[in-house]
């Protein structure tokens, strides 16, 4: 019974590089968010205070938890693509 | 709360539920095969599907659930903003295009690609099946508290309505016209709600939210020993008074009708504040603000004490930008609306009380999860726990997952996902906004936290209502129809054609579909009626707390771990499951649902994943460590099963 993609799918020479780059960013992000929590846990008194523009350590690092994941996703897409059109045009070769 | 139903309402209600049928049964013809039915034939472009994600993932708990969670406790709603966008980052990093590799229509086949486990068909149709449903609960209870103010129906109709046209779609059409409905209402979601935030900072921070806003009386009082014996208005006559542990409360008469009042001391100075009263009485009646619901004597509440702006205390700012308006919310003083509920002469009284909040505890997480001096081991430990599940329980999500399935390649796949983050993030970001606008502009029905940002939006017009309130019913629609593929899959798909090897053909396996599309749906009809009270952001968080320990240990842990074996992957669904459901059960939660005292559950947190998620991951590295053979590992390991 064939068991594979819903669509068949072009052979990615790129998935070890592009997999160890998805690790080492999942890794940074996992660092910053459980620093967040740990503030939230151990610290709840700092989350409170202010930091930049009259901001609290809550909302500039609740904020920048959003904005860091749309940018590090900006970054693992561009090095992914790199990665691709290197590895598989030098196959193509 | 009784709300007024407006024609303009009900047009515009009317003009969204037919377009997205329309659009369902235009889409629903394409669909007459199981590639087209399940997995939109997977040609849908990366930027529809992104966007499309946006409109699965934003559901009614996160428009109506976390908006009104901020509306009522500040920061701590914001935490389900943060936690569900971080789970984007674990499904972009590390799910993503491996799953597009792996898969065919559903979770299990690519759980199951390495394998051909019936172990592991069985146990992840299971598990689909158990989250769906567990996601389907709260979009229901989100449906039901919609339709009451737009349409006047009460919250049951409003369940079976959306069941039904739900039922009527996914059974007609599939992937492809969910898809559709779900990019288009994704999209206006997220304008419309960027709307409302213009209008909330266009509109500036008041001590007065409008012209018809409620003027709280409040009087001085004369006490002795500890017992009210006079107060300054004499046209109010004394009737009884409820000593609580912490604090007091007085019944007034006037003119007939009842009030309570909450005694507070101010500089040494007793006073009674008017509060907001929900009485049962002995003999069946319900009172709002001691008078039948038709007196419409319940208002909207949501105001500010006092409004500090540059440093001085105004009575109204005018238009802010965005950091000034949160930098002004942090020095102010907010009223917000607890509740107290007790037994007084044979009335079950809910008394709603206006407690003065410093803006400083509602922009940091404290209000709902207790984190400070006043909170406990385990009130740390549920934060902990809640933070952990929305981390993990994206990625593990099955009506997310056969997302994947729709388009065409691994990039568009990754590319997809980025679009998704992107959308959702600005999304999370103005529901800060929303949710504080609400909690200052008189936004708040205190029977319902879900109903804060549809009535936010009507401070400011019964057509910008009207849209937000008809987009977020189009929300519901398309994230039940979203889950009912899910689950109908797990059942048609994985249970009768994997599992049970019934050799169907191409139009069988949509007609199962369907068949399975519309048992789903009924039951979900039932649950979301049992479970009305509930917060529905809440609720969807203990769906992810079952994503996340179940499903998510078997994807990460095949992905990564070459030791993984089939047996290991379904006792990992199954513990995860059964650890997740079971500490659900016998959680506060469900105790209060059961009627008993939250504080005599056994568990005494109510967010199940710290526990639940280490549990999944566990058992599925003892048991693979148990069943591993290291030669030819495939054929050992599909014998073991």
């Amino acid at each position: 019974m064939h068991h594979g993609p819903a669509v068949e799918l072009e052979e990615d020479k790129a998935i070890a590089k592009k997999t160890r780059l998805g690790v080492i960013l999942f890794f940074a992000y996992l660092i910053v968010y459980a620093g967040f929590v740990a503030i939230g846990m151990i610290f709840p008194h700092a989350m409170g205070m202010e930091v930049i523009g009259g901001q609290n350590i809550a909302v500039i690092y609740g904020m920048g938890l959003i904005v860091l994941a749309v940018v590090m996703g900006l970054i693992y897409n561009a090095l992914c693509t790199k990665y691709e059109n290197q590895m598989n045009k030098e196959e193509q070769k | 709360m009784i709300y007024e139903v407006s024609t303009i309402a009900i047009v515009i209600f009317i003009i969204f539920v037919a377009a997205v049928l329309g659009l369902s049964f235009y889409f629903g013809r394409k669909a007459k095969s199981a590639s087209g039915y399940y997995a939109a034939g997977g040609n849908i472009h990366w930027a529809v599907n992104g966007i499309a994600f946006a409109g699965d993932y934003l559901s009614a708990a996160s428009f109506l659930g976390i908006c009104g969670m901020i509306a009522f406790y500040g920061y701590d709603g914001f935490l389900y903003s943060i936690g569900y966008l971080a789970g984007w980052v674990v499904a972009l990093f590390l799910v993503a295009e491996p799953l597009k590799r792996l898969g065919k229509y559903t979770f299990a086949d690519a759980l199951d690609a390495k394998f051909n486990s019936p172990g592991i068909k069985l146990t992840a149709a299971i598990s689909t099946l158990v989250v769906s449903l567990f996601y389907l609960i709260p979009q229901m209870v989100g449906a039901g508290a919609l339709v009451t103010p737009l349409l006047g129906f009460p919250h049951w109709v409003g369940v079976v309505l959306v069941g039904s046209i739900v039922i009527l779609i996914v059974a007609t059409a599939g992937m492809a016209s969910t898809t559709y409905v779900q990019f288009i209402k994704g999209g206006l979601l997220i304008i419309f709600s960027f709307i409302v935030v213009i209008f909330v900072l266009n509109k500036g921070l008041t001590v007065k939210p409008g012209a018809d806003y409620h003027e709280f009386k409040s009087m001085p009082a004369v006490v002795e020993n500890g017992k009210i014996i006079g107060f300054a208005d004499s046209t109010y006559k004394m009737v009884s008074q409820h000593d609580e542990k912490d604090m007091s409360f007085v019944k007034l008469e006037k003119e007939g009708i009842f009030s309570w009042w909450k005694v507070s001391t101010i500089e040494n100075i007793t006073i009674l504040e008017e509060a907001l009263s929900v009485v049962s009485t002995k003999d069946g009646k319900k009172l709002y603000n001691g008078a039948p619901k038709e007196d419409r004597k319940f208002f909207q509440v949501g105001h500010i004490k006092k409004l500090i702006y540059k440093g001085k205390e105004v009575t109204e700012t005018g238009p802010v930008g965005p950091l000034a308006y949160i930098k002004t919310l942090e020095e102010s003083q907010i009223v917000r609306f607890p509740s107290k509920s007790f037994v007084d002469a044979d009335d079950k009284v809910t008394v709603y009380y206006q407690t003065v909040t410093s803006g400083k505890n509602i922009m940091k997480p404290g209000l709902y999860y207790k984190l400070d001096t006043e909170g406990s081991f385990w009130s740390r430990l549920d934060f902990l726990s809640l933070m952990l599940a929305l981390f993990l329980g994206t990625s593990a999500l099955p009506h997310i997952l056969i997302r994947y399935y729709t388009v065409s390649s691994q990039k568009a796949a990754r590319k997809s996902t980025i679009v998704a983050i992107a959308a959702i993030g600005f999304f999370y970001m103005l529901t800060l906004y929303m949710g504080t606008g609400a909690m200052v502009n008189g936004g708040l029905d205190v029977e319902s936290s879900n109903m804060s940002a549809p009535l936010l939006a009507k401070t400011f017009g019964i057509v910008i209502f009207s849209i937000i309130s008809a987009i977020a019913f189009a929300t519901i629609l398309g994230t039940v129809s979203g889950l009912i593929v899910a689950a109908s899959g797990a059942v048609a798909h994985d249970l009768m054609d994997k599992y049970m090897n019934k050799q169907m053909s191409e139009k069988a396996k949509v007609k199962a579909g369907r068949i399975s599309a519309v048992a789903v749906g009924l039951i979900a009809i039932l649950l979301g009626i049992i479970f009305q009270k509930q917060n529905v952001n809440f609720l969807v968080g203990l769906a992810f707390a079952i994503a996340a320990s179940a499903n998510l240990p078997a994807i990460i842990m095949l992905l990564f771990w070459k030791r993984t074996t089939a047996k290991g992957i379904s006792w990992a669904i199954v513990v995860g499951m059964v650890g997740a459901l079971g500490l659900i059960l016998l959680s506060p939660t469900m105790y209060e649902i059961y009627g008993l005292p939250a504080d005599t559950a056994p568990i005494p947190i109510r967010n199940p994943g710290i526990v639940s998620i280490p549990m999944g991951f566990l058992t599925l590295v003892v048991v693979s460590l148990f069943t591993y053979k290291k030669k030819n590992m495939k054929a050992e390991v599909v014998s073991n099963d």
